[in-house]
């Protein structure tokens, strides 16, 4: 496995030795940057070196910052600082794969008669974001009745006139049935008056949930009907995770990129600065006056001013890694890194959850994840 | 599932099923810090099973032992992530509580 900044473990010592060494610096260059050149990256034992490189929990806690840059309903950006790649990996994958959302799963199709055919239709239906908390459901296996806890229902019955436009079927036509199936199983006339149905909901779900169960964004177009043309059909949603199908997956993504740092080995000046600033696509770099000099021999009258002028950066964060300022002239003076340990995390909801409790869904996924493996040692 | 030699408990590898890359990465990484271990990795035997393959090879204590630490120290990692998290999250609400009102009152 390719590993970044791998640290091998430490041999364990007889004498504490309590002088820090520390590494020269090319080396903890190595250790804590990743340098974006055309080779790859390297790295070596350090304890060899008689650098401490073993972390504990303590040095975790006491490292480890959380910065939240924005935060609204449907997505926020957070800076996770101290943390190593592998986990924040995790959680990213986790937050793709495991944590759980609603989605339709199972479509009972009384008419379609329109263009689009059975299957793709309930493909499409099963992509659509629905605005139910899966914290509140159970997973229903394929052995289980589907009742309240388990099975949400929906209802969609549109059909076009005759002789009329054409019609576009939206989303927002998905009609909630809090009680349950309305599709009889067996044939009408047979035993009395209570017809067995799809579901058994033993009570309504508009009393144990608060707020409509409905669709999150109420304009994605299912189908398109043109005159005399109709569709009903029943879809049950249950719960599942990203893993088994990308319909379940409760982000439209998620992913995180490390902290760029650009760094100026040597004074760039003059003309060369005001060429590195045009050449950056996202101005990370900007223009810092030192004054004006004379050009012109002090015995005559000064009328040539040379502004100097330096370039610095700016704003390293905006970067993208584009390496437009490296390809330049002056671009060996420019190195371009990355901090090892800063993440900048990007979540972007599809509505289920909001961004901040979909984390903290998948920081408690990781932890099972472990005692499920510790209960299987012991 | 535990593969190891009998007589010797400190060099094992640990066959967990159901699990990939997720935590399999995760726990290396933490079983790297610890200065009991002289080695560990990972791999997987194939992508197409559920499989992942934990080697840990230890300086004299039971790799047993050293796992299931390892696993704990993550768990420790992950509230107190989950924590500051929570608090971070908190406090930038109030902030731009703060801010709004802030604004409310010069707007006035």
């Amino acid at each position: 496995m390719p590993k970044k900044g791998e640290k091998k473990a430490k041999e364990v010592d007889d004498v504490p030795d309590q002088q820090e060494k520390k590494l020269p610096d090319y080396l903890e260059l190595q250790r804590t940057r990743v340098s974006c050149k055309a080779d790859a990256p390297i790295h070596c034992a350090y304890a060899a070196m008689g650098v401490d490189n073993s972390m504990s929990v303590e040095k975790f806690r006491k490292n480890f910052k959380i910065e939240i840059n924005r935060l609204t309903e449907d997505d926020m950006e957070f800076d996770m600082i101290g943390v190593d790649a592998s986990i924040a990996n995790a959680f990213r994958r986790i937050l793709i794969a495991e944590v759980p959302t609603m989605a339709i799963e199972k479509i009972f199709m009384v008419d379609n008669t329109s263009v689009i055919a059975d299957e793709v239709l309930s493909h499409r239906l099963g992509l659509i974001p629905l605005d139910a908390d899966p914290r509140r459901f159970e997973y229903m296996s394929e052995n289980d009745v589907p009742n309240e806890r388990n099975t949400i229902v929906y209802k969609l019955h549109v059909s076009c006139e005759k002789g009329s436009q054409r019609i576009t079927v939206k989303s927002g036509e998905l009609e909630w049935l809090p009680e349950g199936s309305q599709l009889n199983m067996s044939s009408p006339a047979q035993s009395g008056d209570k017809q067995k149905t799809f579901t058994s909901f033993s009570q309504s779900q508009k009393e144990i949930y608060e707020k409509p169960l409905g669709v999150k964004f109420k304009d994605i177009t299912i189908a398109r009907l043109g005159p005399g043309q109709a569709i009903e059909l029943e879809a049950h949603a249950v719960k599942g995770v990203g893993k088994v199908h990308a319909k379940w997956s409760p982000v439209a993504t998620a992913w995180y990129r490390m902290l760029p740092e650009v760094v100026l080995l040597k004074e760039i000046e003059g003309d060369d600065a005001e060429e590195l600033v045009k050449k950056c696509p996202v101005n990370v770099f900007d223009i810092e006056d030192l004054g004006n000099v004379c050009t012109r021999n002090t015995k005559e009258t000064c009328t040539t001013f040379l502004s100097r002028k330096r370039a610095v950066v700016a704003k390293p964060r905006a970067c993208t890694l584009c390496r437009e300022c490296v390809m330049c002239p002056t671009g060996e003076h420019i190195e371009l890194r990355r901090v090892r340990d800063h993440f900048i995390f990007t979540i972007e909801s599809t509505g289920a959850m909001p961004p901040e409790v979909l984390f903290t869904e998948a920081v408690k996924i990781l932890e099972e994840k472990c005692e499920r493996v510790i209960a299987e040692l012991s | 599932m535990e593969h190891g030699s009998v007589a010797d408990a400190s060099a094992s590898t640990f066959s967990i099923v159901e699990e990939d890359h997720t935590l399999a990465n995760s726990v290396r990484f933490v079983l790297n810090q610890d200065p009991r271990v002289a080695f560990c990795g990972y791999s997987i035997p194939h992508p197409a099973d559920n499989k992942v393959n934990i080697r840990v090879q230890t300086t004299g204590d039971p790799a047993r032992d050293v796992l299931k630490d390892a696993l704990q120290n993550l768990v420790v990692m992950c509230q107190h992530v989950r924590g500051t998290f929570d608090n971070a999250v908190d406090g930038y609400r109030a902030n731009k509580h703060a801010e709004e009102m802030d604004v409310d009152e010069q707007q006035k």
